[in-house]
This record gives structure tokens, sequence and C-alpha cells, in this order.
């Protein structure tokens, strides 16, 4: 009997004490993802739910930008450029034709350059439209991508009525924008200034743009399913953000007040007035709140430009028909939506640069992701990646 | 912990989708955002870059569009003729004729070089779209088909001020 | 259901007509609900929604959709447990149209009466919880397998609040069969959700993430997992899955407005007409539900998987309980 009852109590024990051997996955997310915004690949492993070394896997879609800047010539290379973080086209093309007309040495018309300023807040518009519509559809929610998209035609439709071309303007000239088309001795040269019906078209599309503002804050920004998927995710604290290079909105919501577009002077910005959002702890919710508050202020800024354009000039200054940059190097940085851009451009003194290095803000943005992502859950890696808001053709080039 | 009791943010956002909801069901002229294509159709902007219409009697076949096009899309052909002179002893003038005026647009990035280059103003940007075909082959656009958008050119819009 | 009976004499003809009534519901309900989520989705996001099938609604819409499904090439993954995987859809579909039979639609117009109605509802719908774990490990997808995984911790942690919040309005009734229970409530004059409002709620919350609805969505979570579960499906079998979630929409809202919004009566309709009109009234309080259903997908996003389990097990199954207690509290002493 009592050898039968130890017998029993072993066996008992035996089973309480065999442990649960579990093996990780190897978990394969992208390249074809609805969430990675592109070809982007994590190689994550994932033990159940928590992910534990996430390797991203680049250049699926690597063009060859720099490469193809070598055979190019200087009015090809701008029509091209603007493919480099095609959400916002237009401001892709401005650092680069600084840094010719830095070389040059050429003066930018006033009209010129208020057009380009005009533009460029535009593209910023539109880029932080397109985050506050697809980060609430990566978080689940539908709708608010619908709101972000109909006032966002309405700011791709003007720079449509200008440049002829929605995200891909080819607008900037060197020394200036698009003078005319056609630059014949014939008397159909059409010059290519600002159409008629554009100042009031802008100022309704900004009206409508800080109305959907309005809209997104009260469906998303006090929403308690949002505020649970977001606050305290994907904390990048400052250390970090200055390690790895990462810059622009993501920057500013860990609580570094630096924007590019106070300090250097590629475009008249000293002229207007417009507060810069910076966040307090740098997890997912700051990330989209800085994004939402520099659409405000990016309104802002339009209608304080189409206010104070002058009324008439010349949109390029004098340049010759064939464009060659004096030889020497130069480095142009700008405030794109995504971040920093910088451009550094060698000239040998031919009709296209030498070499041209393109330092794009995804590439140095998402090199946070192996910190940022460990011991992250599955739901959270696509919470970080959408607020990091990057583009694979930046990442690529 | 996630703060799961219904609060004040989800009705908000609960009271915006329904307000959208009777909006664009009562007053659709105002609130609704899309239009029925194919029944419906919206006029783009004059400026808009649709497709690139040739004006063959303005070209001189000086080929600046086809070196210019960052993706060689452009191919042209052609052939100097003599005219006889205009008075009897004068020059003999030797004039390009064109052969061959195709676009490519299945290459084509519709950056506008090609436009802006032209020295004789005989290349134009129209608005037309929907010239998509079931085969690559026929994105090539020879120059009877080119000559033919020239109809389709809108008068440049009036400026500013 | 008499009547069927009479009409056919023959007891075996009759139950083969009640099968083919209650397997029709099911396409119907998911064609109307479906047509429904797009237009009302649609109008909520300044869209139209569908336009042009079948004449300036788009009504026949969702037909189009099904006999597109009908056409499509059957895949099944080579790596894929094949009897596994061609056996879930329908195990999670016929949990549904189990649940059909023990709803009221008038006065005697129920497919069966069971006296255990509302126990033997919850016990059937628990088996679309099998098929929809069958089909997630049977395909051979980590994608799959993470839905699948997710989808057993939330939908066995959602049966618990869904039959916790029953029971307060099963106490009031003091009977299990639903017809009893609608006639409960034209006894006492006023429908259940008036006292038991608590457990409607929670009923309403369980019943969305039974479905895995969004807000509850995780199991399928289209913007992470591909599609979860249902990744590897294609074409009828994922006909099975979609018209499975929306028919499943009709029962639970049915089933939710028998319990407590007074299922086929309301208070100032006579009740000698309720014979006629009985169903068109339980079909309005189920489109009005659906409605609800919508509106919340369209407007909320998802909770990540520990917050939902936090929300059923900390926060829902005690404040059943507590409606539990109080209910019967009520009862014995009033």
């Amino acid at each position: 009997m009592s050898i039968e009852a130890d017998a029993v109590r072993h066996l008992a024990e035996a089973q309480v004490s065999v442990e649960l051997e579990t093996e990780d996955m190897t978990l394969n997310i992208g390249p074809q993802h609805p969430s990675t915004h592109g070809v982007l690949r994590l190689v994550a492993r994932v033990d159940g739910e928590r992910a534990y070394d996430v390797k991203p896997v680049i250049g699926y879609m690597h063009r060859g930008y720099e490469k193809l800047s070598e055979v190019r010539t200087y009015p090809q290379i701008t029509a091209l450029i603007n493919r480099i973080d095609w959400v916002s086209g237009y401001a892709n093309e401005i650092p680069f034709v600084v840094a010719a007309e830095k070389l040059m040495e050429i003066e930018v018309p006033e009209r010129a350059q208020y057009i380009r300023l005009i533009l460029t807040e535009m593209a910023r518009i539109s880029s932080h439209l397109m985050f506050l519509a697809a980060y609430p559809l990566e978080l689940g929610a539908g709708t608010p991508l619908f709101f972000a998209l109909r006032e966002r035609e309405r700011v791709l439709d003007l720079i449509e009525g200008v440049t002829g071309g929605r995200f891909h303007p080819n607008f900037n000239r060197i020394g200036g924008v698009k003078p005319a088309a056609g630059s014949g001795s014939t008397s159909r040269k059409v010059a290519q200034d600002l159409p008629a019906g554009f100042l009031d078209g802008t100022r309704f599309a900004m009206d409508k743009v800080l109305s959907v503002c309005d809209d997104i804050e009260n469906l998303v920004a006090g929403n308690e399913i949002i505020l649970a998927r977001t606050k305290g995710i994907g904390i990048i604290p400052k250390e970090i953000i200055a390690a790895y290079g990462v810059s622009g909105p993501t920057m500013r919501a860990s609580g570094i007040p630096f924007d590019l577009r106070k300090v250097e002077n590629y475009l008249p910005y000293d002229r207007f007035d417009f507060d810069v959002p910076v966040g307090e702890t740098g997890d997912s919710w700051d990330r989209w709140w800085v994004r939402f508050e520099e659409t405000r202020q990016a309104a802002m800024i339009v209608q304080q430009a189409i206010d104070g354009i002058p009324p008439s000039g010349p949109l390029q200054a004098k340049v010759p028909k064939v464009i060659k940059v004096p030889k020497g190097e130069t480095y142009v940085r700008a405030e794109n939506p995504k971040g920093e851009m910088g451009y550094y451009l060698i000239s040998d003194g031919g009709q296209g640069p030498y070499r041209l290095k393109i330092r794009s803000s995804s590439f140095s943005n998402i090199s946070i992701l192996p910190w940022i992502l460990e011991g992250a859950l599955v739901p959270d890696i696509i919470a970080i990646m959408g607020s990091l808001d990057f583009v694979l053709g930046d990442v690529d080039r | 912990m996630a703060r799961a009791i219904p609060g004040g943010g989800l009705v908000k956002g609960l009271g915006v989708t329904i307000t959208t909801f009777f909006k664009t069901v009562f007053m659709p002229g105002k609130y609704l955002a899309t239009i029925n294509y194919p029944v419906e159709k919206e006029t783009p902007v004059p400026r808009a870059r649709g497709v690139i219409a040739l004006d063959q009697d303005a070209c001189t076949v000086c080929m600046l569009c086809a070196r210019q096009c960052p993706d060689w899309c452009i191919y042209i052909e052609g052939h100097k003729e003599e005219l006889p002179p205009a008075t009897p002893g004068g020059r003999i003038k030797v004039r390009s004729k064109l052969d061959r005026f195709d676009i490519d647009y299945a290459l084509c990035m519709y950056c506008g070089i090609c436009v802006e280059v032209c020295p004789f103003d005989a290349l134009f940007w129209t608005p037309e779209y929907e010239y998509s075909e079931p085969k690559m082959g026929a994105m090539l656009h020879d120059m009877d088909r080119l000559q033919g958008w020239l109809e389709t050119v809108p008068d440049p819009p009036g400026l500013e001020k | 259901m008499d009547a069927v009976v009479e009409i056919f004499g023959n007891p075996w003809v009759s139950l083969a007509g009640k099968v083919l009534l209650v397997a029709l519901i099911v396409p119907l309900s998911a064609m109307v609900l479906g047509f429904a989520e797009m237009k009302v989705s649609a109008k909520m996001q300044s869209r139209v929604g569908p336009y042009f099938a079948g004449g300036r609604w788009g009504w026949a819409q969702l037909i189009a959709d099904g006999v597109k499904f009908f056409q499509k090439e059957d895949i099944v993954p080579d790596d894929a447990d094949q009897p596994v995987f061609k056996a879930a859809p329908i195990i999670v579909l016929m949990g549904t149209v189990a649940l059909l039979v023990v709803i009221p639609f008038g006065p005697g117009l129920i497919f069966q009466d069971l006296s255990v109605g509302i126990f033997y509802a919850l016990a059937i719908s628990s088996i679309s919880t099998i098929g929809v774990l069958m089909a997630g490990w049977s395909s051979a997808n980590k994608y799959s397998l993470m839905g699948g995984l997710r989808a057993a911790g939330q939908l066995i942690a959602y049966e618990l609040p869904l039959v916790l919040a029953v029971v307060g309005s099963v106490i009031m009734a003091g009977t299990m069969s639903m017809g009893g229970i609608v006639q409960a409530q034209i006894d006492a004059g006023f429908p259940f959700v008036v006292v038991q409002f608590i457990g409607f709620g929670i009923f309403m919350v369980a019943a969305l993430a039974e479905l895995t609805r969004i807000p509850f969505d995780m199991p399928i979570a289209e913007s992470e997992l591909v599609m979860g579960y249902v990744t590897e499906y294609s074409g009828f079998r994922f006909l099975f899955f979609f018209l499975a979630e929306y028919a499943n929409m009709f029962t639970m809202s049915a089933i939710a407005a028998t319990l407590f919004l007074g299922g086929y009566w309301l208070p100032f309709v006579p009740e000698s007409t309720l014979d006629y009109a009985g169903p068109f009234i339980l079909i309005g309080k189920v489109l009005v539900l659906t409605f609800g259903m919508i509106w919340f997908r369209w407007t909320f996003p998802r909770f990540r998987e520990d917050q939902l389990q936090t929300l059923a097990w900390k926060w829902l199954i005690p404040l059943a309980l507590a409606n539990i207690a109080v209910t019967a509290v009520l009862k014995v002493v009033l």
C-alpha cells in the first residue's frame, strides 16, 4: 500500500516538473505585406507574440539614383529625383537645385522663392495627410483614411494645376521655377506662372485641410483604443536618436527641438511665423501628434505665403541655355516631410554632376528598427513601423 | 493595462462617423467625395500631363527632344530634302523631313523635358489620359497618332493677377 | 412550424423543408448584411459604395461576388493538412446554421422550440471556435498559425462574458426556451433591456469579439497578418468563411434582440398581428443592431491581444457576475 502511495506521489511530482519546451519561429514580415510601406523585409525571431532579434533587409527597391545621376544632365536629374520619396514629390527637388544654385552663385527671384515655398509646404501637407490616413489603417481603423485622402486630393489638384503633375511636379529649374513651356522663338510660348484661381483655391483648400484636421482629432486623438495602442509604445530616448542619426518628426517627438526650416536658409522661412511642435516622451503617440500639428502649421504657413506673395516677377534667374555648373562641391540639407534630406553635389564643370550623394531621411530613420523592436509584440511592430513614417523609395533610392 | 471602458473619446469618434454618414446620405452634392467613373468623368486641369501631341509641320528633326529625354523613349528618323530655289539662280534650300516620330509611352515618365526644350514648339501637353492598351507594344504612338492628339490640346489657363 | 407539418403531412418531408429553409436563411442574410455593410461603410467615408451591379443601387453586388467565388480555382497548399484544411470552413459554417434553429421569428414560428434553447445556442456557437483553430493550424503558413492561436485565446475568453450576460435575462424570464423568454417579456410589458442594460452591453461587446470584428479583430488583423487564419483560403472555401461571418452577425443580433429587446414583439403592436408582423419586427431589430456593429467596425481601431484579454477577464466577467448577483437578489426580493 505504501509502495503504491509512494509511486503515485512520484508520478504526480514527475508530471509537475516537466518543462515546456518551445521553439521560436522565424517570421518574415514582408517584403509583400500590407503594412511595411513598400518592400521592406523584416526577419524576426518570434516567440509566441514577442519578437526578438528583428533584422531589416532592404534593397528590394534600389533604383541606382546616385549612379544614374552621374550620366544625366541637371534638368534630367530634376525630373528623376522627385521619385525618391514619392509621397512628397516636390520637396525632393528643392535641395538639389539649391545645391546647384549655390555652386553657380545664382540668386533666385523672390516670386519664384515664394512659389517654391508654397509648393513645398503643400508637399508637406500631402505627405503628412498620407501618414494620418495610413497609420490608423494599420491599427485597424478604416475611416480616417478616407477623410484625410479626401482633403489630400484638393492639395494634389492644386499642385497639378500649377505644375502639371500631382506627385512628380518637375517644376524646379536651376535658378527658379519653370518659366515657360517651349523655349523657342515662336509666339506660342506659354508662361508657367500660377494659373488663375490658384490663390482662392488654395485658401479654400487650406480651410478644408484645417477642418479635416479637427475631424481627425475628434476621431483619432481622443480615442482610447488608439491611445492604448500607441502610448508608451516604441519609446526612443534622445541619446539613441543622436546615435543613429534619426531626423525629422521622429526626432522632434523625442524632445529635440531642431527644425532645419528655422536653421537653414534654403527657402525664405524666416519671413513666416510658425511653431515647431516638439513631443515629450518619444513614443508612437508623440510621433503621431507631432506630424498632426505640423500639418496644421504647414497650412498656416501656406495661408501666410499666399497673402504675402509678390504679385509679379520673373520666375527664373538668367541662366544659360545649357547649364554647366562650375567645379566645386557643396552639401545642402533641407527639412523634408520625412526628415532631413541632403544632397552632396560634386561638380567637375560638366553638364551633369560628377557625383551626387543623396542622404535620405528614411534610410537613417529605419536604422533604429533593430534597437527599437527588440522584445516588442507583433502588433506593436506594426504600430512602431507605421509611426516612423518611412517610404522604401527613400530608403533604397 | 488598457483603459478599456468606453469613454468620451470613443463616443466622439462615433459622433464623427455618424454625422458623416447622414451628411453623405442626405446632402450628397456637398459631401460626397467620389464621382462615378466611367459614367461621370472629372475634367483634368489644363496643365495636367496626360499625353504629348506633335505638330509635324513645326518639327525640323533637330533631335533635341530625343537627346534630352531621360528615358530615350522618342525615336526619330528623318531625311533631308532639297527644294528648288524660290527665285531662279538662287540657293537650293535643304529641309529636313520627318519620317518617323514615335514616343513609347510604356517608357515615358511624363517629365516634360522634351516639350520644354523643343525650340520650335512642336510638342504640346494635353490632359488626355484614357489611352491604355491591352498590349504593351501598342503603347508606342506613331507620328499620325501623335498628330491626332493635337486637337485635344487645351488653351493655356489664364494667369493669376 | 406546425403549419409546415400540416401542409406536407409527412413529418420527413416537413423536416426536409425546415432544413432547406434554415440553410436558405444563411446566404440570404449574408447577402443582405454584406450589402448593408458595404453601403453603410461607404456613406460613412463620403463614398458611394456598390453602384453598378444590378441597376442603380448595386444590390446585386454580393450575388456577383458569390458567383465570382464559385468559379475560382480551388487552391489547397501542398503542405497543408488536407482533410483538416477542407473541413474547417464547413465546421465554422455549421455552428452558425445550427444557431438559427432556436430563433423565434413569431409566436410559434420557430424551427424547434427547445426547452433549453439559449443553452443549446451558446453551446453550439462554440463549435465554430474549433473550426477556426483547425483553419489556423492546417494551413501551412506562419501567419495563419498566429491568427489561429490569437483566435483560440480570444474566442474562448469571450465565451464567458457571452454566457454570463445571458444569465440575467434567463433569471428574469424564468425559462431557458427562447419562445418562453419572449413570452415572459410580453407578459412583463417591457423588454428586458430596460433593466438588463449592463447585460445587453456586455452581450453586444462579447458578440463582436466572437465574430472577430473590429475592434476585436486580432485573429484576422488585416494589416498585420494579411488575413489571419483565412489567408490560405480562396474561392469557395473563403465564401464559407464569409457567409459564416455575416450570417453569424445575423444570428447574434437575433439572439440579442430576443433576449433583451423583446424579440418579435413591440409594446404598442397588438398581439394578434404578431403572427404576420413578428418576423418583420425581429428583422427590423436585427438590422438596427447590425447597423450598430457596422458603425463600431468603421470607427474604431483594433485592440491588441493582451488588451483584449484584459478587457474580457478583468472587466467584463466581474461586471457580468455582479449583474447576475444583483438580478438574482432583486428577483427574489421583488
